[in-house]
């Protein structure tokens, strides 16, 4: 079934790439014709180009608002034959359609009713039909773009000029597609988040202290409500960025400084790399790292000198998180201490300052700003970072402190909760979008700031 | 003015005299104190280098066993009665026979004395399950086998793989002195020799018991100070402590005294005598009392040509068993055992049994993904890029726009992973676990970096070269088209390059919209289930068999090695192509 | 204040001083630059007398800053910069190994091109110097060093009531006499200014060359400027330079009415520049 769906769409694609292309060749040879007779005001090229445009974007809209509405169509329709009292909610909704497909695909259903059955044969029927529609109606709205590019080869019409409208057009839409996306976060987070709102009071999520979202499943559990309170997840999340903004910050700033102020070009020839491989490491990496070499020693030394070390501690997540975020802390204060002008240094080195004494009382002041941003940046990279707290850190929820312990995340959380089967609108699965809700807005905060104030220091020294 | 110039006159300039002892004593502080901060600096970057060395080093060393592994030259007998009892050749009858079975038997054969049951599955569970498989393979290439006899390289299991790798144990041996009897009494055998002849394995328990007092010791020490608080559980662990340490002081306090040995905490003695090999489970001076592992010569009474062998390990501490060392070692005695480079890491796919795990499905998964993504993020970033630097009025909306891209690039990934999740998956109902939605989500994720690199190499290309366009006539269009972009060109390959590495790398997100599933089947196209390297790396580090852990170290180099040539080649591409006007 | 006529007659023992250029303050004897490949600075030997203005003139890139950095070691920041020769202060190598380049520089100040004040308070940037060297010690003498600081560079009475503000939120002429102040602010006995006024308005330059004036009479200033009136208007001696050459050297009155060289005729006389 998938197979055959990914057929008519390859299908359709080559189709359009054809379509386009012999637009272009027949309307560029149409309008070469013409120039050989009159003097035409766009190359021919340009009357191509237009008309490979004019086939090429309309097939493209139509399929994708077309699969669009008719995915909801056939579902629609396919669950009209079923059992009203089997659709009560979006839970089982998704359950009958997931059946109906598989068994109109050939596969084999556990007791299959007659209502799945007719919705199958409804759904096999629709979904041939809305696909052969769909390219039906595609393919005309390319041959109607081909006649319209044909019938508009004229000497006087301004093909460049509408194709660089088009493309203009095209480019601002890229561009758009950023904020789009932006757009698109929002909402996905924040309507599974009002979602969440109306099955659990913000003020119990706000400020409640107990998480446990496992225990609320079943609706016939009371006090739901009483286990997703953030603050255990605050608590861990704030411990290890904490633990690891304070092994990134001195070593990344004095790497900086270094880099900026002292290092000989060879030198840094040799250690711009090495930060770099280590921008680079995927946090899986560094993930594994943490959990199956940092910890146990962690765990080793804490158990030698006394202490009741978990074996999911924070301090095994900060540390390594800490080297993960040591690269983007060195070059963005690289960044803004190359940018302080040469001529403060020279006005305190002119002093009689040392070199440390200049970079201590002038450069870092100077370059505070930007600095400070640096770390926002980095707080909120290690607050959004997840696959290394998901590996070394645990799931324990707990309200501690104590870096040798096991404390969990806003990160671990969502994943734990998103990954594998889910429902979708439990309370527990809309928890995690509520998570995410809050996470993002937590770091687009602090980007905003940081971002904010880099600009009016590039400013200040431009 | 006149004021200050009054006051200036008045009071002269004050002289300070620079080279008096305290001002020198200052000067040397303070160049002490710029050799500290120097240092610090110094110190930070060197750390930094130390921590990728030591990562580096650390993944190398887990994953490096994991690309090599272990195979049995094994004699099988392809019965044709068992693989095609009607003689046709039907490819789905020869498919369909036990050769796992074929194998089985095929290493009985070498080991004709086990006839336990528990043994006989221990002895089966040497080679891999997959072995079946390449037997198959074999036959079904070439069916005019069946009925001889061949000898093919079987693959070991893990846990065999990994003692042959020397993972297990370490085993220790040394020549006996001395003549022994031999009293055999079906598994059981005694052994007596002269008063000092199991003397050496003696005093070696001993010290090991006296060992173990000590950190027992330790244990209770630090029991006792946790919990000050009386607690029966507690308690009754203190009394146990209690008492084993009294046990263990007394029994390494008389060297000569016999001693059973206990599998969970002493290591396994053995003595190879007779062509056979004897675990011991009494020592006494001069004599031993002990199971065979490996049968004796059934009228062996004497001899005096033994070894004393020790597997360090105690055999509850590891996960191979005593003899099913004894038959790795024969089988390595006899040569039969080889090392081979591990293609089947590279050739197979996901799968339960860690010998057999590849990584080939993660790679395509992660081939198909990255050109969904370098498909959707390539034009789309260089086109808002091209817009944004070239198009774009100066206004508030433009301003928008930027602060939008630059806060993009520091949204956490795993954000990201709830807009596909909800965007891609439950509205417009994309396939799950699928590259397509995988790539779809990597675009938007790597989408700022590619626009800020493409911006950043449009704009390092000179004005004056669109001015030139411009003045022959071009269109503002045909200026960038046709003149600007071709020239940021190298600049934005190298950012998107970076990106794309970027995107191999990335896991959080992936694991969000289903990309996670065991999958066992090497996907084939941009709609079929797949997973990734780096999620198939994190997968198999959740396993908890040891083998897996450098089967994921070894995935890791393979994605860093990917990592270290895109990056390399992005360095290239700047140093080649990097123009300065 | 217009001319050097006027100065000069205002000022006699000081134009006289400068004419027979007695007691040197600091002495270079063939001195040369190279940056890299560049030869910046060829055996450049001249006296710089005490308690008077010298000023450095020249078309760009002759030179003339190159030189001036050189008093100071300020060239030593620059990692290609490469000096030769000898360059005595009260007859002591400023080059010598032994010499210590933060007690130079704290004997020699320098003012730049472009106003610098340290993105701090107007207090903290003339603070910053005596606090380097320990020059106060306490708050009521550090006081007292800012207060007279800033009344010496002329800029006590528009920034007493604003200590507590940045440097930066000054006006252009206000931050280069902030610049000054700071520079004085650790006692130099030379005080070595690059272009002061180029970054300025007329009115803000003519406050600081009344400054300079001032400062005279208790420092050794050596000024490098572009602007051939200003060298006429404040100094006391020239030095002219051209080509990374030290072309002809004197009296200020001497060099821009009489002099020797054609090459610095050509120059003031405007044939190039």
């Amino acid at each position: 079934m998938v197979h055959r769906e990914a057929f008519v769409a390859g299908l359709y694609f080559i189709l359009m790439i054809v379509l386009a292309l012999g637009a272009f060749i027949i309307t560029r040879s149409s309008a070469a014709r013409l120039a050989g007779t009159a003097t035409i005001h766009s190359r021919p090229t340009y009357h191509g180009l237009l008309a490979a445009m004019q086939v090429f974007l309309p097939m493209l809209a139509i399929l994708f608002f077309g699969s669009l509405l008719a995915t909801r169509f056939v579902e629609q329709q396919s669950l009209a034959a079923m059992d009203p009292a089997l659709l009560a909610d979006e839970l089982h909704r998704g359950a009958a359609y997931r059946d109906i497909r598989r068994f109109a695909a050939g596969g084999a259903v556990a007791n299959a009713t007659d209502g799945l059955k007719a919705g199958a044969a409804t759904f096999a029927y629709l979904n041939t039909l809305t696909q052969w529609a769909i390219a039906g109606i595609g393919l005309s709205a390319g041959l109607a773009g081909l006649l319209f590019g044909l019938r508009t080869v004229t000497a006087e019409f301004r093909a460049r000029n509408r194709f660089e409208r088009i493309v203009a057009a095209l480019l601002l839409a890229c561009a758009g597609l950023a904020v789009l996306t932006t757009v698109g976060i929002v909402f996905s987070v924040l309507f599974e988040t009002v979602h969440f709102f109306q099955k659990v009071s913000p003020v119990d999520f706000l400020f409640g202290t107990h998480w446990s979202p496992q225990q609320a499943i079943r609706a016939d559990q009371g006090g739901a409500s009483g286990s997703f309170g953030i603050a255990p997840l605050v608590v861990g999340t704030l411990l290890i960025s904490t633990i690891a903004i304070l092994v990134a910050g001195p070593i990344g700033l004095f790497a900086a400084i270094y880099m900026a102020e002292y290092a000989s070009p060879k030198f840094r020839a040799w250690a711009k790399p090495i930060l770099e491989i280590l921008a680079g490491i995927p946090t899986v990496v560094l993930g594994f790292f943490a959990a199956l070499t940092v910890a146990p020693v962690i765990r080793e030394v804490g158990t030698a000198l006394g202490l009741n070390v978990a074996s999911e501690s924070a301090l095994a997540a900060g540390l390594v998180m800490g080297i993960m975020i040591v690269p983007f802390v060195s070059s963005l204060s690289d960044d803004v201490i190359t940018a302080v002008p040469q001529s403060l240094r020279d006005g305190s080195l002119g002093m009689g300052a040392t070199h440390s004494e200049t970079i201590r009382r002038v450069v870092l002041p100077a370059a505070l700003p930007g600095i400070v941003s640096a770390f926002m940046l980095a707080i909120s990279r290690a607050v959004g970072e997840t696959m290394i707290v998901v590996m070394a850190a645990g799931l324990a929820a707990n309200l501690s402190f104590n870096p040798l312990d096991a404390v969990t995340t806003f990160t671990v959380q969502i994943k734990t909760i998103l990954v594998g089967d889910q429902e979708f609108d439990s309370a527990k699965t809309l928890a995690a979008f509520a998570l995410g809700f809050v996470l993002f807005f937590f770091t687009l905060t602090l980007n905003v700031i940081a971002l904010a104030i880099v600009r009016k220091y590039r400013e200040q020294y431009d | 003015m006149t004021d200050a110039v009054l006051t200036f006159a008045q009071t002269g300039p004050r002289k300070v005299d620079f080279f008096s002892e305290e001002a020198m004593a200052r000067v040397q502080k303070r160049y002490r104190a710029e050799a500290r901060f120097k240092a610090y600096g110094l110190g930070a970057v060197v750390l930094a280098g130390i921590f990728v060395v030591i990562l580096l080093a650390d993944i190398v060393s887990k994953g490096l066993p994991a690309f090599f592994e272990h195979r049995i030259a094994l004699t099988v007998t392809l019965d044709a009665a068992k693989i095609d009892p009607e003689g046709k050749r039907d490819i789905e009858v020869l498919r369909a026979a036990d050769y796992q079975r074929l194998i089985y038997d095929g290493l009985r054969e070498e080991f004709p004395g086990v006839s336990d049951r528990r043994d006989r599955r221990k002895l089966e569970g040497l080679v891999s399950t997959g072995s079946g498989n390449d037997l198959r393979t074999l036959v079904l290439r070439n069916p005019s086998i069946i009925g001889q006899k061949t000898t093919l390289p079987v693959l070991l299991s893990d846990d065999a793989d990994l003692y042959l790798k020397g993972i297990g144990t370490r085993v220790e041996r040394a020549v006996g002195k001395g003549t022994l009897d031999i009293k055999q009494q079906g598994k059981t055998v005694e052994l007596v020799g002269s008063a000092g002849a199991f003397a050496a394995p003696l005093a070696d328990v001993k010290a090991r018991l006296k060992r173990l007092a000590s950190a027992t010791e330790f244990e209770l020490q630090g029991l006792s100070a946790a919990q000050a608080t009386a607690n029966a559980a507690l308690e009754a662990r203190r009394e146990d402590l209690t008492a084993r340490v009294k046990d263990f002081r007394q029994r390494s306090g008389d060297p000569a005294s016999a001693e059973t040995l206990d599998p969970a905490t002493m290591p396994s003695e053995l003595v190879e005598i007779a062509g056979g090999l004897v675990r011991l489970t009494e020592i006494a001076p001069g004599r031993a009392a002990g199971v065979v592992l490996l049968p004796l010569a059934a009228d062996a009474t004497r001899s005096d040509s033994w070894h004393r062998t020790t597997y360090t390990t105690p055999e509850s501490n590891r996960r191979i068993t005593d003899i099913e060392i004894a038959w790795l070692e024969s089988l390595r005695g006899r040569k039969l055992t080889e090392k081979g480079f591990a293609w089947r890491f590279f050739t197979n796919g996901d799968s339960r049994e860690p010998e057999l795990a590849g990584i080939r499905g993660a790679l395509i998964g992660s081939a198909l993904t990255l050109a969904v993504t370098l498909l959707f993020c390539l034009p789309i970033g260089v086109g808002a890029a091209v817009y944004l630097e070239e198009f774009a009025p100066k206004n508030r909306l433009t301003d928008i726009l930027e602060v939008n891209i630059n806060n993009l690039a520091a949204v956490p990934s795993i954000v990201f992973g709830l807009l596909g999740l909800a965007m891609f998956l439950n509205f417009f109902g994309l396939p799950r676990s699928a590259p397509l939605v995988g790539g779809l989500v990597l675009a938007l994720l790597v989408l700022p970096t590619i626009i800020i690199a493409s911006r950043a190499a449009l704009k390092a290309v000179p004005p004056s070269i669109k001015e030139a366009a411009l003045g022959v006539g071009a269109s503002h269009q045909q200026a960038i088209f046709h003149h600007v972009l071709p020239l940021a060109m190298p600049g934005i390959m190298t950012g998107t390059i970076i990106g794309m590495a970027h995107a191999l790398g990335e896991t959080a997100p992936l694991l969000m919209i289903g990309m996670v599933a065991f999958i066992v089947d090497i996907p084939q196209a941009i709609s079929d289930p797949a997973t990734v390297l780096p999620v198939q790396i994190y997968l198999w580090s959740d396993l908890p068999e040891v083998a897996f852990q450098a089967k994921t170290a070894a995935a890791i180099m393979v994605l860093l090695a990917f990592l270290f040539v895109m990056n390399g080649a992005a360095i290239l591409l700047r140093r080649r192509f990097e123009q300065r006007w | 204040m217009n001319s050097a006529s006027i100065l000069t007659a205002e000022a006699p023992n000081a134009a006289a001083s400068a004419g027979l250029a007695p007691e040197p303050k600091v002495v270079a004897r063939n001195v040369d630059v190279h940056y890299g490949e560049k030869h910046a600075l060829k055996a450049v030997s001249v006296d710089i007398p005490a308690r008077a203005v010298t000023a450095f003139i020249g078309p760009s890139g002759c030179g003339k800053s190159t030189f001036l950095r050189c008093i100071n070691r300020m060239n030593d920041t620059i990692s290609t910069c490469r000096v030769t020769g000898e360059i005595t202060i009260d007859g002591q190598d400023i080059y010598d190994p032994r010499l210590d380049v933060v007690l130079l520089r704290a004997r020699v100040g320098m003012v730049f091109q472009k106003p610098n004040p340290f993105p701090k308070t107007i207090y903290e940037n003339v603070a910053y110097g005596p606090r380097l060297h320990g020059l106060a010690s306490g708050k009521a003498e550090l006081d007292e060093i800012v207060e007279r600081s800033l009344r010496r560079a002329s800029l006590w009475e528009e920034a007493k009531d604003r200590l507590g503000e940045s440097g930066t939120g000054l006006s252009g002429g206000q931050q280069q006499r902030l610049c000054i102040a700071r520079a004085i602010a650790v006692s130099p006995e030379v005080i070595l200014m690059d272009e002061p006024c180029s970054a300025l308005d007329p009115i803000a330059t003519a406050k600081i060359e009344e400054l300079i004036d001032e400062l005279r009479t208790n420092f050794t200033i050596v000024i490098v400027t572009h602007s051939m009136q200003q060298a006429a208007r404040v100094s006391q001696r020239t030095a002219f330079f051209h080509l990374g050459t030290l072309v002809e050297e004197g009296a200020t009155d001497q060099i821009f009415t009489n002099p020797r060289d054609r090459r610095t005729q050509d120059y003031i006389t405007g044939r190039f520049g």
